[in-house]
């Protein structure tokens, strides 16, 4: 039995990691520019898809059929091309809608979000392609005393929470960071300082956008790339963020990683509650600490 | 204006039959009723709800499991579905209006997303196949349903009685208050209206219209599926409301008109239906916040003034 907890937990722990990537993202955009990104999970989406893209599809499209962009540089090009597309929507869009109600930011996001899906779902199969460029050095397993567990998953464990934390430590705790916070405070005075705040809310987006297309690419290997992958996990994402209240970066993860956690070993003892959990538990968080676990009550 | 728009609409509603096919007549009227029941909060009282397909496609599967498996009348089961999503409406409301704005569409989504998993899940719902063969019968004992024409007169009084349930709460005090908290939630406070209540008022009598609408679409298409109570649903029922005018009376109806007519034409074109509905979303947001009818309304006034 403890050993079924604990191989539930890791499985939990894994797409916890995903969970706090993506809360995370959604956090800092959240911070700087007060806009729910409902298109997280399809950026997320489009991050998987350009790695798939880059390995099966590029080389045939320019000519040369034996070209084969693997998981390592698709590590790095996909969070670009991602991130590219986010400060393209915040310049060309978002920005027009700073001085309107906030659902305008939500709205405006969902239909991104309805157009990247659709346009995937044309082109791909809705129950998903698997990924083929799984790394050599991490494929297998690795022995972890209580059970056998991918290699690869725990690379994605690792990794995710390096950047995560890296994530925390450069908004909480360097001048960069410092320059966020005061203009997720008072962007006015900011900007009275000389800080080119419009600059910053640009890069933010980006940066958040960023991360769903890194946590896109990470997740190809192991789910397989579907146009609807963004879909389905954007909701989950949603009741994690109020969970834990955007107020805190360091909440946001740490939220993501618990809730994936509870939701591996829900999978034990009640498995067709597992997809529900986490919505349950928000409505508990709402009955007892409706501002979130991490949230500043207003 | 509304005076004339009231008599438009009756007389579309009763002469639509001459010239639509009434089965998609119907699922006009049903979508326009959602619609309607949807602006009550999003235009009037100035909640984003993402979750009101909970609502629809939850009293779809109440009605027709009460026509189909208890062997109630029709109206019964559409009495019926109603009242549970109403029910429903209470207790989703009372969790959400817990928290403000974005939180409150988050929150309702999450919670539509229990909704969504219980209908595949719950034993009588049939899962992925959804609710099938939920049969007409009769109206009353007199009229048939089965005959597409007395269906069709049946869902128009639904809808007209529905829509007049929204028009009267929109042009009562009640409406009024709900104006105030949408415009300024802290003065409305200030002024001794108890904010929440009126907030949870207006979310259950929209969830239980969305319920009419929903039950009613059961009826018509004897099928109840999962694709009522998806997230997809939800967001469709924003766009009418955007596309067509928060805030204005009649607009919802010619938001679901235009998104279910063109929803109907781009049948034949897989996704792209999503690509083109995205689309308008973001049209919609970035330059016409007004909709159809609040445009109409602008430039009336600007033609008087």
């Amino acid at each position: 039995m403890m050993r079924l907890i604990l191989a539930q937990g890791m499985l939990g722990l894994n797409n916890g990691v995903f969970y706090a990537m993506l809360s995370l993202g959604l956090a800092v955009i959240f911070g700087m520019l007060n806009v729910i990104n409902f298109a997280h999970g399809a950026l997320y989406m489009l991050g998987a898809f350009v790695a798939l893209l880059l390995y099966s599809y590029l080389g045939t499209w320019i000519g040369i059929d034996a070209l084969h962009i693997g998981f390592w540089p698709a590590l790095v090009i996909s969070p670009i091309v991602v991130g590219l597309l986010g400060i393209v929507i915040e310049r060309t869009m978002l920005r027009r809608l700073y001085s309107l109600d906030h659902i305008y930011g939500l709205l405006l996001t969902f239909g991104i979000a309805l157009v990247l899906q659709g346009v995937f779902s044309n082109y791909f199969n809705i129950s998903g392609t698997p990924y083929p460029a799984m790394p050599a050095a991490l494929t297998g397993i690795v022995n972890l005393g209580f059970m056998m567990f991918p290699k690869y998953r725990l690379f994605v464990i690792v990794f995710s929470l390096i950047v995560c934390f890296l994530t925390w430590y450069v908004i909480e705790r360097t001048r960069i960071g410092a320059y966020l916070r005061a203009g997720t405070e008072n962007p006015e005075l900011v900007k009275a300082f000389g800080i080119n705040v419009p600059l910053m809310v640009t890069l933010t987006f980006g940066f958040g956008t960023a991360l769903a297309g890194l946590a896109g690419v990470l997740a190809a290997p192991i789910y397989s790339v579907s146009p609807l992958m963004g879909a389905d996990v954007i909701i989950i994402v949603f009741a994690v963020v109020v969970i834990g209240g955007m107020g805190s970066i360091m909440g946001a993860i740490v939220t993501g990683l618990a809730l994936g956690l509870i939701e591996g070993i829900t999978k034990v003892f009640y498995a067709p509650a597992a997809n529900t959990v986490i919505f349950f538990l928000m409505v508990i968080v709402l009955l007892v600490r409706p501002a979130g676990l991490f949230g500043r009550q207003k | 204006m509304n005076k004339i728009l009231w008599i438009v609409l009756i007389v579309l509603v009763l002469t639509a039959p001459a010239f639509l096919y009434p089965v998609f007549a119907m699922q006009l009227m049903c979508f326009a009723l959602f619609a309607c029941a949807f602006n009550l909060l999003l235009g009037y009282t100035g909640l984003l709800s993402f979750g009101h397909a909970a609502f629809f496609g939850g009293a779809a599967y109440i009605a027709g499991h009460v026509i189909k498996v208890w062997g109630f009348p029709p109206l019964v089961g559409i009495v019926c579905g109603a009242l549970v999503a109403a029910v429903l409406g209470y207790v989703i409301g009372a969790l959400a209006i817990r928290r403000q704005g974005i939180y409150f569409a988050m929150i309702t989504l999450a919670l539509a997303q229990i909704v969504y998993f219980l209908g595949l899940q719950l034993p009588f719902t049939g899962g992925e196949n959804g609710l099938q063969g939920i049969p007409r019968g009769n109206l009353l004992g007199i009229f048939d349903l089965n005959q597409s024409l007395t269906m069709y007169y049946f869902v128009a009084a639904i809808f007209l009685v529905g829509f007049l349930i929204i028009y009267r709460a929109i042009h009562s005090p009640f409406g009024e208050v709900l104006q105030a908290i949408r415009e300024n939630e802290a003065r409305a406070l200030s002024l001794g209206y108890n904010v929440d209540r009126f907030k949870l008022m207006a979310f259950v009598l929209s969830a239980g219209i969305a319920g009419l609408a929903g039950a009613t679409k059961a009826v018509v298409f004897q099928f109840a599926s999962l694709t009522d109570l998806h997230w997809s649903t939800s967001g469709a029922v924003v766009l009418m409301t955007l596309l067509g005018g928060m805030g204005t009376v009649f607009g919802p109806i010619v938001g679901a008109v235009i998104v279910i007519a063109l929803e109907y034409k781009l049948a034949g074109f897989g996704s792209w239906v999503q690509v083109i509905i995205g689309l308008i979303f973001i049209v919609c947001v970035l330059v016409f916040r007004r909709g159809v009818i609040g445009e109409m309304a602008r430039l009336a006034k600007v033609k008087t003034a």
